[in-house]
């Protein structure tokens, strides 16, 4: 496997581990206004992701960084391209970052309900919008002859980047009341495994009709995986998490919770299974034909380089990683003052 | 330089000096929280455990003001400099990554369980997440002072095409320029802390509350001020200044205002430059003092604005009065800490009420010379962004436009003072309300485990 697909599975892993365990925290609060009834069950609710989110979210700054060492082109085109979207997503994290952490710091009924919409709305905001971004990945970007582009709102909100916005917001919601449900206990864990079998369904559909959307996009997305027919693992995977999530709900929150996370990063996972090797591509009519793994990426050396490092530092992170979460293993209590 | 770059810089600027405000406290604060850790740990003395959660729960709001304001760093080298991203990438995205996989993961994943874990772990355990916490701080401020040494000093490099490739990683983690420039920085770090946290003791034992933490606050702050702010001239400050000197005359030139080249160049105390003619305005100078911190020798010749192409020099006002801010200040600070320290060892600071109220008045002065210093390394860079590589003009994002760039920066400037308003109001009612009993026997119990 040459260095520039390496890099192409590390991006993907780092994706899949943003999606996955930031995935939880943010559509916790998606449904964290619905699913919280009263006042001390959404503050039950922040607790649960209180000592975790934070570490979470650094898979995302994980992701800018190697997209800087061993993308920089895509890094460079992408950011600037979708300018306006990405300082959307600036605010929106700062936004739901002090809804997280400053509620608890007034006991003031105002104060936390002020903050418990913040934290909802821009968590909500969020999981479209990294939909949305995805979306937009598939469906590709009108890039001029200097391979730049701008995604004017116009360009962002086509109907097939919308759907898979949706799918983000039902597949998140559904993993984040997995989360809830294996955190809660009583009637709030009941309402939990309710949202999650609700989420399911809908993610489900709209799996379903993103899949049948893409064939008429991107029909050229098929191609990796009947030449190659072992990648057909990658589908059959995401689908059978699919299955074994809807068949554990209300049965064993332990196992609903890995296979929901099992489907999340399947999903991502067939995006990079159908893209490879291209990054960004580019839409029909374009004057640049879009960037792939060779004409985004940095020299060798600094490929290489950060490759072993990376490696490096991502065992010794899941080492500790593994060890925090089995801090935090069980049923969530108060945890801010 | 086009409307869209100074729209972009402008933006840049802000949202950096904002950013800024926070790790400035929380990599120094982190390491006294652990020194008050070891001591809980070693003499058993509840009243050290105490003090270091209620520097936790500052420790807390700061840390995510500087979270949320950090990643719009992070991203904006793609967002409005794509072209240095394009060209510098391969290089500065290593550390970068480093910052995040290596020490932003350490801190963020600890300060969970230093924050909320104490009574699911032993007290080994916690004492220890509070040493990674502190550790994970300062290492991710090695990463990131390591991007910007690379930036004003490139080395471990080669160009190929149209961006550079790395070729030592090593190289560019042991840059000659980052030795003395990152202990500077840390230096600079723990008085900000550490003034920080004998101001607010200073404060309760001014107003007569919460005094046997007031002392301890003072005790432990006032030391480690005293220390650190004599390490931030010496070495740290004196040495990074020779290397400013080797690899940056222009920089140098513009910090002390020397337009002529000169044997026996003098340092100006005070003065104002004056670039139309060419010469500093009613200067009180130690004559050969600048020769001797660059060079050992009283009568070296060092380099004046005169002897650097005009399209090469830094705006020489900023520069200079931000250098002379930060040195300013920071002699004060070392006045001040000292004679505090003296009266600390004498036993007789907890009573001299016009010293404490110095100690307490004293405590936001340092931000203002932590962000000078950085006024003077960023503008001193000018017109470079990697220094004798990229310009800045040619750094930025050509299909940003200008009007976007201020945009989202007025954008930036609703929400950042929204944010620093409420960070000052929690600060003050953390500080208000005072450190709470040993745990065990306060409200802290609600940090136990178990359902509500």
């Amino acid at each position: 496997m040459s260095l520039n697909s390496a890099w192409f599975v590390m991006l993907a892993f780092l994706l899949a581990g943003y999606a996955v365990l930031d995935g939880f925290d943010l559509g916790l609060g998606a449904i964290h206004l619905l699913l919280g009834k009263d006042r001390d069950e959404r503050a039950r609710l922040i607790d649960s992701i209180g000592p975790v989110w934070n570490g979470n979210e650094v898979w995302l700054l994980g992701v800018g960084g190697s997209l800087v060492a061993a993308f920089p082109n895509l890094y460079a085109a992408s950011f600037s391209g979708f300018y306006l979207a990405l300082m959307l997503v600036l605010w929106l994290l700062l936004l739901r970052g002090i809804g997280i952490e400053f509620r608890h710091q007034i006991h003031n009924p105002l104060w936390e309900d002020a903050w418990d919409v913040v934290f909802s709305a821009a968590s909500l905001l969020l999981a479209l919008l990294f939909g949305l971004a995805l979306g937009n990945v598939l469906h590709g970007v009108p890039f001029d002859d200097r391979g730049e582009f701008r995604a004017t709102f116009a360009v962002l909100l086509n109907g097939f980047s919308l759907l898979g916005g949706l799918l983000s917001v039902a597949t998140l919601s559904m993993h984040g009341a997995c989360w809830a449900a294996l955190k809660m206990d009583g009637s709030l864990q009941a309402r939990a495994r309710r949202f999650a079998a609700n989420g399911w369904a809908a993610s489900a559909v709209l799996l379903a009709a993103m899949i049948g959307a893409s064939v008429v996009v991107r029909p050229d997305f098929a191609d990796n995986f009947t030449s190659h027919r072992w990648l057909l693992i990658i589908p059959v995977w995401t689908l059978a998490a699919l299955a074994l999530t809807r068949y554990y709900i209300s049965r064993d929150d332990r196992r609903a919770f890995v296979a929901s996370s099992g489907y999340v990063a399947g999903i991502l996972a067939s995006v990079a299974g159908g893209l490879y090797p291209m990054l960004l591509p580019a839409v029909a009519g374009s004057a640049f034909p879009g960037l792939d793994i060779y004409n985004a990426a940095a020299p060798y050396e600094s490929m290489r380089t950060a490759l072993v490092v990376y490696a490096i530092g991502i065992s010794l992170v899941s080492v500790y990683l593994a060890r925090i979460y089995r801090v935090w293993k069980g049923k969530s209590g108060p945890v801010y003052l | 330089m086009s409307d869209a770059v100074i729209a972009g810089r402008w933006q840049f600027a802000f949202t950096i000096m904002f950013h800024y405000l926070f790790p400035v406290l929380t990599m120094g604060l982190g390491v006294l929280i652990a020194v008050l850790k070891t001591i809980e740990l070693r003499t058993g003395n509840a009243a050290y455990g105490s003090a270091a959660r209620f520097w936790a729960r500052i420790f807390a709001i700061t840390f995510a003001a500087g979270v949320v304001t950090g990643i719009p760093m992070e991203f904006q080298f793609g967002t409005n400099w794509a072209r240095f991203s394009r060209y510098a990438g391969p290089v500065v995205g290593q550390t970068l990554f480093m910052e995040g996989v290596f020490a932003f993961f350490a801190e963020s994943s600890f300060l969970g369980v230093f924050l909320f874990g104490e009574s699911r772990v032993g007290p080994r355990v916690h004492w220890l997440s509070a040493v990674m916490v502190a550790f994970g701080a300062v290492l991710s401020g090695f990463f990131i002072v390591a991007t910007n040494a690379w930036m004003q000093h490139p080395v471990g490099y080669r160009v190929a095409g149209d961006h550079v490739e790395l070729t030592s990683l090593w190289a560019l983690l042991s840059n000659p320029y980052v030795r003395w420039q990152y202990p500077h920085v840390i230096a600079g770090s723990m008085v900000t802390a550490s003034m920080v946290m004998a101001g607010t003791g200073a404060f309760y034992l001014l107003s007569r509350r919460h005094e046997e933490a007031g002392r301890i606050f003072v005790t432990v702050g006032v030391t480690a001020g005293a220390i650190c702010s004599a390490l931030s001239l010496f070495p740290t400050g004196a040495f990074h200044g020779e290397a400013i000197t080797r690899f940056q005359p222009a920089k140098m030139a513009a910090m002390e205002g020397l337009f002529k080249t000169q044997t026996g160049a003098p340092l100006a105390i005070i003065g104002m430059p004056d670039r139309e003619r060419q010469e500093l305005m009613d200067p009180i100078v130690v004559p050969g003092l600048i020769s001797y911190l660059a060079y050992g020798n009283f009568s070296a010749r060092v380099t004046g604005l005169n002897d650097i192409p005009a399209d090469q020099q830094p705006p020489v006002e900023i520069v200079y009065y931000a250098y002379h801010i930060m040195v300013g200040l920071g002699t004060i600070f070392i006045a001040i800490l000292a004679l505090a320290g003296f009266f600390l060892v004498r036993g007789s600071l907890f009573d001299r009420r016009g010293m404490l109220w110095v100690v307490m008045l004293s405590a936001p002065f340092p931000y203002i010379a932590n962000e000078a210093g950085w006024v003077v390394a960023e503008v001193g860079r000018q017109p470079w962004v990697v220094y004798g590589l990229q310009r800045v003009a040619a750094a930025s994002s050509t299909n940003v436009t200008t009007g976007m760039t201020y945009f989202t920066l007025l954008g930036f400037m609703g929400l950042y003072l929204v944010l620093g308003l409420l960070y000052l109001l929690l600060f003050a009612r953390i500080v208000d309300e005072g450190p709470s009993t040993p745990l065990g026997a306060g409200p802290s119990t609600r940090l136990g485990a178990g359902p509500r």
